[in-house]
């Protein structure tokens, strides 16, 4: 069933944050950061812009080799979700016909060329994220932002999402295992035990929630749940920020495919 | 050590829907003393477990922690007494990973980092589960959850621990090491359970409770082997008492 494998595989992505490697070991704060910053240089590029995307590449490809990530798994997920990027664009093909280059005699539109160029951009940024999660424990996430001065409660909304949607899923899973064994062929698959088995779902969350908040009362909580502090700036992180700000700038504001591109082209004159 | 640590006066309480769940209960438990609690499904164990750090206020009764009564303002005071540690580790862990779910209740005592990571570091070496520092709560075994969920507990140093079915779901070998664990602990104990053989191993002092009434109390050895006594409370004589009956069947 498909249920299962879904829930192992977003268990996945989890697993692979528990590796030890370089980028893992990078505060999440300056990965955050970092990570924004990339998001917001590759936004920032005019709709017209292709060749200067394309050092861009070297963010995702540094956090997916040396935070040995399986490429698969990324892929998979970008994949997953380029249906809105591809539907964002498709119709700019159809509305910008002006025709701006010609490669080997085809005239392409502007419209072609934004539309790849959104592509692009929802890989690049998509891809950064999803790696930020994969090198990133989710704790450290949440910490990081704390750290970062957002607002608690939205801290504590995370921290509580990440630790019971495995379970929630559990629970789902189970009850859909028991679905399963009853209903035979159609039978038993309609949607209107469809909606009853949501609505117990619902019903058990808010029993457990109110068994959680019992177990947390009971620990003396009183309204505040404080984040631990397990991270401290070291001069790698700093240096690793400082590095790939001005990696992202020199990308953004000198277009080096074209530079090697008109090198190349008058050294073979 | 004659002073008694827990007492409850007749001790009712009705839940909103009109079920009355306790019908006046009535007990004291003294220093260090370990008390099973045992009965049939719905006799009313729970209901009494989750009166006692007042998540349950009684409707009628009094209950007594150490020298304060329970009321809706002590409860913060007695919650620090009391350790609870819940049928269902996965509502008692809450925390996104090991080490921060045990110093949950450490950092709302408001110690000073220092010593909440000396409590933490006690308390899972304590239940052997200082390797899982680091990990989260959806990647344990059901026997690590439990002895994590009992470390978060025991890191708050509380006076008494209350336990409701401590030894549910766990493999033979892991509810073994529970029970030495739960030995260990000099404590006072109240533990829930239908695992007869666990109160006759760890508690020295049962309750037998039946319609929202203790209808027995008494040394477990006792209380135990009384077979008439356990079948009408839908139990049955543990295993370790019922050799001879098991070989006259065979």
């Amino acid at each position: 069933m498909s249920f299962d494998l879904e829930y192992f595989n977003l268990g996945y992505l989890d697993t692979l944050s528990y590796k030890n490697t370089f980028v893992h070991r990078l505060d999440p704060r300056i990965k955050i950061l970092v990570s924004f910053t990339f998001i917001f240089f590759v936004v920032s590029f005019p709709k017209y812009e292709l060749s200067g995307l394309m050092p861009f590449f070297i963010y995702p490809v540094f956090l997916l080799t040396a935070g040995d990530i399986p490429l698969r798994a990324i892929a998979k997920k970008v994949l997953f979700i380029s249906p809105f990027a591809i539907f964002v664009g498709i119709f700019n093909p159809l509305f910008d016909t002006d025709v701006l280059i010609t490669i080997f005699g085809i005239p392409v539109s502007g419209g072609w060329i934004s539309f790849i160029s959104i592509i692009v951009k929802f890989i690049l940024t998509v891809s950064t994220a999803l790696l930020l999660i994969a090198v990133t424990s989710f704790p450290g996430i949440c910490e990081a932002l704390e750290r970062l001065k957002l607002p608690g409660i939205f801290v504590v909304q995370l921290l509580f999402l990440y630790r019971y949607l495995f379970v929630l899923l559990e629970e789902t899973l189970k009850i859909l295992r028991a679905r399963e064994a009853k209903s035979f062929g159609k039978k038993g698959k309609e949607v209107k035990t469809f909606i009853r088995i949501i609505s117990v779902l619902l019903l058990r969350s808010v029993d457990r929630a109110e068994r959680i908040y019992r177990a947390m009362l009971s620990r003396g909580f009183r309204g505040e749940i404080r984040v631990l502090k397990t991270h401290r700036l070291r001069l790698q992180d700093v240096f690793f920020a400082a590095f790939s700000v001005i990696i992202f700038y020199i990308f953004r504001n000198f277009n080096l495919v074209s530079f090697i591109g008109e090198n190349l082209k008058s050294s073979f004159r | 050590m004659s002073h008694h640590i827990v007492e409850l006066k007749d001790v009712r309480f009705c839940y909103p829907d009109g079920t009355e769940a306790l019908k006046g209960v009535s007990f004291k438990i003294f220093h260090g003393e370990s008390v099973g609690i045992t009965g049939a499904n719905g006799a009313g164990k729970t209901t009494l477990l989750l009166t006692l750090n007042g998540h349950l206020l009684p409707t009628a009764g009094e209950i007594s922690i150490g020298d304060i009564p329970l009321t809706k303002k002590m409860r913060q005071e007695i919650r620090k007494k009391v350790g609870f540690v819940f049928q269902n580790p996965d509502d008692q862990l809450f925390m996104p990973t090991v080490y921060e779910d045990v110093a949950f209740g450490p950092i709302n005592l408001g110690l000073t980092p220092e010593k909440v990571d000396e409590r933490v570091r006690n308390a899972l070496e304590m239940v052997g589960c200082i390797h899982l520092m680091p990990r989260p709560p959806h990647r344990l075994s059901e026997g690590q959850k439990r002895a994590v969920a009992i470390a978060s507990v025991m890191a708050m140093n509380p006076d008494i621990l209350v336990m409701d079915e401590p030894a549910s779901n766990l493999d033979p070998k892991s509810r073994r090491q529970l029970i030495n664990l739960l030995k260990s602990f000099r404590h006072s104990k109240i533990i829930a359970s239908h695992d007869l053989d666990m109160i006759l191993d760890v508690c020295e002092r049962c309750l037998i409770i039946k319609d929202g009434k203790v209808v027995a109390d008494g040394p477990s050895e006792e209380i135990l082997s009384n077979e008439k006594l356990l079948e009408e409370n839908n139990l049955e004589l543990p295993l370790s008492r019922n050799h001879s009956r098991l070989y006259l069947r065979s």
